[in-house]
Formats: structure tokens, C-alpha cells, sequence
């Protein structure tokens, strides 16, 4: 089975500034992983550069085998990648069922609609005639997770999933995000280490840039993931000390 | 005064069709024309030549030039807009106004700086007029023109609210890259959006050359117009723009009726007066189009929402 994404080598930049630095990765299909990291490693450019809206300056990245290194990000969501960024982006003079409506008329077709998405959010559904420029930080979100779903992408990635959020909503996305495991390829960006060790079936830590701990939440330790959230090294790679 | 009145509203169909253009291409593709009343000369002179030189109908020169100008919108959006907005701010506001003056002279050189009307063409529908009770004549042209205004911009904003691209184009006005990750591509988009745009430019001119002269050079006092019904009845909004028109048509026609030589000074004034009002309304109006502004400034959340 070819793996849902490649990574290959994959550089990208901020002008002079290096955010990422030669990634390489692949993940299975229908793979949950989560990406942890401090602020500026890189973790939303890295998301952003596979939704398609950061240049991609060196290297390439494969969706089920097939570049898409060159495509724009409208056309990626086409080819079944889509992104809940983070900030949400919502329109927020248009309603919650425009702005689910405007992903679904120009995504891809599937088993996701606005009754099904609805059903894995019922959160949304007494939303759906309101404007969502004047929802709470937990609906807002809960309508960019339904606008990423309902294009049907066969990879879903989440930036910042419940940042800003009460600790109420975080519970009901996740729960309605757990719903999704397995029928779709989840990358979760998460800041609580917790949240993302009980959610994920793999955990990577991103630090400046550079992939610095890739492995299942079973096998890793909190101290392996603090130390290489904060590009603490062991002595065999003095350099970097 | 009833009579400058509704000559007043007559009038303001026709600056509401030259604003729609402008209003659009501002607010959906941040891009500000300053070559749009060149442009609806443009539409205007390009009618004429087809009636004129060309031996074609009035109504069929209509229909090609408005999918002249439409052709020549998304042909500029593509290889002229497109460019010119990746260069920042400053850049397109220099192209449009080149782009402007070349037009004008160009106009001039290919058409002579004779004034020119459509008016002979109509036949007898440039006098010809109904009376109302009252003794108040009103005509039929100014008529029939204003009522192509009001479904020209109806049926625009049946699109923009009611219909997948209308949507698509909501989206990319507030959002582009946003839109992208939906699956919508921006480009297309605005490149439609200029399409429509200019088309209405053109609109706008053809109606000029029915009811006035035109000339090459009559572009700038057009998009100075524009400008004006814009501002005055909101950016992005088309039952603004219609509102803004039909004030600045009525308050001309009221100018008029003071003095004929304070009827455009009139209309300027009350731009002024608006825009002054307007900038003190910034911080409400960057919450989102005029209505948002609207509710923020009465603190009623409620007529923000808008029923599916």
C-alpha cells in the first residue's frame, strides 16, 4: 500500500530565514499522527507547505505516490488534501452553511455532505443560519474542521487544533474527531502534550525546523519528547549542545 | 422639486451601473481601476463605431460591446491586474492611470475628439416621454434606463448571494487564500470578477452615449462619479452602490434646481460630507461591509445575521 504522503528532503523558507530544514517523512494511510513543537519550529509552515499556500524551495511531497510539489493549494484540495489553518480563517460575513457549502461545491466529491458532517458535529447544526464572524473560538473551529471535511480529502490537517479554546470545546472536537480515525488521514497540530499522546497513533516533535523525534506515544517517554521539544541533545551529538 | 426628484433617481440608475463596476473590482480583487471611466468610454465609443461605421442594430452593437468589454476585463485581469497586484500597492494605481491615458489617447487618435451620441440611432426614444399626474414628464429613455440599472444590479446580487461562484467570489473577497483551501482559485475568480466589472463599465458607457455627447477625454469626470457613488453608498455592497447612485443623481438634479452651475458641486459636497462621516465609522466599517458597520454602530448584533 503506498503511503498517504511523502515527504521528501522538504525545504522551506521565510526569505532568508530557514523554517524547514531538509523533513523527511511518510505517513501510512489513514495514519493519525500528531505534530508537537515550540513556537517557530515550523509546524504550521510544515502544514502549510502541504496544503500548498508556503513555496515548497527544495524537495517534494507525494500524495499516494503522486507529486502534487508544484500544485496550488486549490488544486491540492482537488487531489484530496485540506486544511483547517490555523487562525480558522472562517468568512466571517457569511453564514456557517455558505461557508461549509462554498468547500463542499469546490472540493471532491464523497460520503461527506453538509447533513453528514453535521452529524459528526452536531455542534454545527443549530449554527448553520448564523453569520460565523460572530461565533465563540470553540464553534469557530468546529466549522473549519467541518469546511476541511466536507471538500472529502483523503488527508486532513489540522493546525492548531485547540489553541484558544476551553477546555469544554477541546473535549467535544476530540471526541468528534475520533470518529474520523480511520477513515481519514489525520495531522493534528497540538500544543498539549497530553491531549496529543492520548489522541495519535504517532507522535513527531518538530524543533527549528528539523524533525527531531518520530514514534508511537506507547513507545515514547515525556522526558524523549520535552527534551527534543526544547532541541535538548544527549552527549553523543555534542555539536548541537 | 418632485419633478428634479425623480429626474434625480432616473439618473442615479446610471451612476449605480458606472459604480457597480468599480465597487466590484475593489472589493473583491482589492484593485482600484482608475482607468474605469476611461473604460466605460471605451464601451461607449466602441457602441457608437458598430452603429455608425460598422452598419450594425442598436440593440445587437449593445450585446457586443458588452461582450467586448467583458473579453477585454478578464484579458486585462490576466496578463495587466494580475501583475500589477503582485507588485504592491503603489503599482496599480500607476498601470490603471497609464492604462488611462493611453486609452483617452488612443480614443482620440482611432475616433476623432468629436463629440458624439447615440442619440440620432434610437429613433424618436431619446425625446419621446410619458406624462405623470401632476404635469410631470418624465423620459422614457431616462426610464427604461433606470429600470435596466435596477435588474442589471438585482440580478448581480441574485448571483453573488444565491449561486456557487457568487459564493466562491464572497469568499475570495475576504479571504483568498482562505478561499483556496476551500478548493476555489482566486485567480479565476477575480479574472471573472474583472470580466464583469469592465462589462458593466461598458454598460455605463452606452448609457452615456444614449442620453449625453461623449467624448475620449469625457473618462475622468465618469470615474470621479463613480468614486463618489461608491463612497457614498458603501464598498462591496450593490444595494449600496444603487442607494449611492440614486443619492448622487438626486442631489445633482436638487443642485440644479438652486443653481444649474452648483449641480456637480452639489454632489461633490455631499461625497465630502458622507466620506467625512465614513472615516469616523473606520472602526466599525473593518468589522465587514456596511451593514456589519451598521449593526456595530446600533449595537445590534441581530441585523448582522443574515437568514440561509
Amino acid at each position: 500500500m503506498t503511503a498517504a504522503l511523502t515527504l521528501t528532503d522538504l525545504v522551506g523558507r521565510h526569505g532568508q530565514l530557514q523554517a524547514i530544514k531538509g523533513l523527511s517523512l511518510t505517513i501510512a494511510a489513514n495514519e493519525v499522527l500528531a505534530v508537537i513543537g515550540a513556537n517557530g519550529a515550523g509546524k504550521t509552515t510544515l502544514m502549510r507547505m502541504i496544503a500548498g499556500l508556503h513555496p515548497v524551495a527544495e524537495g517534494g511531497i507525494l500524495l499516494h505516490g503522486s507529486p502534487v510539489t508544484k500544485m496550488p493549494a486549490h488544486e491540492r484540495v482537488k487531489a484530496g488534501i485540506a486544511l483547517s489553518p490555523e487562525g480558522r480563517r472562517l468568512f466571517g460575513d457569511m453564514t456557517v452553511a455558505e461557508n461549509l457549502m462554498i468547500a463542499a461545491e469546490n472540493g471532491r466529491k464523497g460520503d461527506w455532505t453538509l447533513a453528514t458532517v453535521c452529524d459528526a458535529f452536531p455542534q454545527l447544526t443549530p449554527l448553520l443560519g448564523r453569520l460565523a464572524g460572530g461565533l465563540s473560538g470553540g464553534q469557530r473551529q468546529a466549522v473549519a474542521i467541518g469546511r476541511a471535511l466536507i471538500a472529502n480529502p483523503s488527508v486532513i490537517l489540522l493546525d492548531e487544533v485547540s489553541l484558544g479554546l476551553s477546555p469544554a470545546a477541546v473535549e467535544g472536537l476530540y471526541s468528534s474527531l475520533a470518529g474520523l480515525k480511520g477513515k481519514v488521514t489525520l495531522i493534528v497540530v497540538e500544543q498539549d502534550l497530553t491531549r496529543a499522546m492520548g489522541f495519535a497513533s504517532r507522535l513527531i516533535c518538530i524543533a527549528e525546523g528539523v524533525l527531531e523525534l518520530d514514534g508511537t506515544p506507547a513507545t515514547l517517554t515525556r522526558q524523549q519528547i520535552t527534551d527534543a521539544y526544547f532541541g535538548i541533545h544527549k552527549a553523543e551529538e555534542p555539536s548541537h549542545a | 422639486m418632485l419633478d428634479s426628484l425623480i429626474q434625480g433617481i432616473l439618473l442615479g440608475g446610471y451612476y449605480s451601473v458606472l459604480a457597480a463596476g468599480l465597487s466590484l473590482m475593489f472589493g473583491v480583487v482589492r484593485f482600484i481601476n482608475l482607468a474605469h471611466g476611461d473604460m466605460a468610454v471605451l464601451g461607449a465609443l466602441g457602441s457608437l463605431w458598430l452603429v455608425q461605421s460598422a452598419g450594425v442594430t442598436v440593440p445587437l452593437a449593445i450585446v457586443l460591446t458588452l461582450l467586448g468589454m467583458a473579453a477585454l476585463g478578464w484579458l486585462m485581469q490576466r496578463f495587466i491586474f494580475e501583475r500589477a497586484l503582485a507588485g504592491g500597492f503603489l503599482i496599480p494605481i500607476l498601470v490603471t492611470i497609464g492604462l488611462g491615458a493611453a486609452l483617452q489617447n488612443g480614443m482620440f487618435a482611432a475616433f476623432g475628439s468629436d463629440t458624439k451620441s447615440l442619440g440620432a440611432h434610437i429613433g424618436n426614444l431619446s425625446w419621446s416621454s410619458w406624462e405623470l399626474p401632476g404635469g410631470i414628464f418624465v423620459g422614457q429613455l431616462p426610464v427604461y434606463m433606470f429600470a435596466t440599472a435596477v435588474l442589471v444590479l438585482g440580478a448581480l446580487h441574485l448571483l453573488l448571494t444565491r449561486t456557487a461562484f457568487g459564493r466562491a467570489v464572497r469568499a475570495t473577497s475576504t479571504d483568498a487564500e482562505a478561499a483556496s483551501l476551500c478548493g476555489v482559485d482566486p485567480r479565476k475568480v477575480h479574472r471573472w470578477a474583472a470580466a464583469i466589472a469592465v462589462a458593466l463599465a461598458g454598460l455605463a458607457g452606452i448609457f452615456l452615449a444614449m442620453r449625453a455627447q461623449v467624448t475620449p477625454f469625457s473618462g475622468p469626470m465618469m470615474l470621479i462619479f463613480a468614486f463618489e457613488a461608491v463612497v457614498i453608498g458603501g464598498i462591496g455592497s450593490l444595494r449600496g452602490t444603487l442607494i449611492g447612485g440614486i443619492v448622487l443623481g438626486v442631489v445633482q438634479s436638487l443642485g440644479a434646481l438652486i443653481s444649474p452651475q452648483i449641480s456637480i458641486l452639489a454632489g461633490h459636497l455631499v461625497f465630502l460630507a458622507v466620506l467625512g462621516w465614513r472615516l469616523m465609522q473606520t472602526t466599525a466599517a473593518d468589522r465587514g461591509g456596511w451593514r456589519t458597520a451598521l449593526a456595530a454602530v446600533l449595537n445590534k448584533p441581530d441585523l448582522a445575521r443574515r437568514k440561509v
